[in-house]
């Protein structure tokens, strides 16, 4: 296991910052900050307009938010896989799995745990334990 | 107006902290899944960090009996368990296994990730409207196709 206190606390600050975000949404908006909803409305064409400007807009604070942060540092640089074909299932199975199961990391794993509801629960637990399962798959079993 | 800028405010401090968790790197992430291998347990923080602030921060917010931009409190009310939902965790939890990245991630790389992420993002994009094209069609086809 790898014991690194200072990641540990970054980690912590981030949370408590994806948490804010959350609460914010809902004191605002009523919503639930599920960012596989928020995203797929964005660019569902049956969205009603008025209902897509809030989405685009937190999507590009997703974006913008770790370039205006780049300066400080505290920043963690994406290191991604370059397998194209890695890349494309990963992203379809993640936008179709989302989809189907109502919900993601975000929506399932902070709002609805948050809300102690059973179905967030079901969730998080299935795509947790299939994600170590893949992962242990394809580093120790096929890569090992 | 006022619902545009509270979503890119949350947008930015969801963002923020992706970016200073180590959440947007797929490397880490992957690091954490690998309970087998070294692993990495400090995004477990991330939920943890994030789990109570939303825990607290929603009793107060629920309180009330509206929403400071809209008229109501849009909370999910289903409480059974289908296949869909496991189906659709299994198959989310699959591609997640595979890269790294997930929704939130996935968009929050974007400007740091280069051409991957870019391909990840168009991948994911295209397999949500895919699958809610498809399913609209299905649940306005003939009785029976289920």
């Amino acid at each position: 296991m790898i014991v690194d206190v200072q990641a540990w606390i970054a980690a912590l600050a981030g949370g408590a910052l994806i948490g804010a975000a959350a609460v914010l949404l809902m004191a605002a908006q009523g919503r639930i900050a599920g960012i596989s909803g928020i995203a797929a409305g964005a660019i569902d064409p049956p969205t009603p307009a008025d209902d897509r400007g809030w989405r685009l807009a937190f999507v590009a604070g997703l974006i913008l938010a770790p370039l205006l942060l780049l300066p400080t540092g505290l920043v963690a640089m994406p290191t991604v896989t370059p397998d194209l074909g890695l890349l494309v299932a990963g992203g379809l199975l993640v936008g179709i799995g989302t989809q189907l199961g109502s919900g993601c990391t975000s929506g399932h794993g902070i709002c609805g745990l948050a809300r102690l509801s059973p179905r967030s629960l079901v969730s998080v637990v299935t795509f947790m334990a299939v994600a170590a399962l893949t992962v242990f798959v394809v580093r120790h079993v096929i890569g090992g | 107006m006022a619902r545009i800028l509270s979503g890119l405010a949350a947008g930015l401090l969801f963002g923020a902290g992706l970016a200073i968790s180590g959440m947007i790197d797929p490397e880490k992430v992957l690091g954490f899944l690998d309970v087998a291998g070294a692993w990495d347990p400090s995004l477990a923080f991330v939920m943890a960090g994030g789990l109570a602030v939303t825990f607290v921060g929603y009793r107060v917010v629920l309180r009330r009996p509206a929403p400071l931009l809209e008229p109501r409190f849009q909370i999910p009310t289903r409480r059974d368990i289908d296949g869909r939902l496991v189906g659709g965790a299994a198959l989310f939890g699959l591609g997640w296994g595979l890269v790294g990245l997930c929704p939130g991630p996935a968009l929050s790389a974007i400007g740091l990730g280069g051409p991957s992420v870019w391909l990840f993002v168009a991948a994911m994009l295209a397999g949500m409207l895919g699958f809610r094209v498809v399913d609209r069609l299905r649940q306005r086809g003939p009785a029976g196709a289920h």
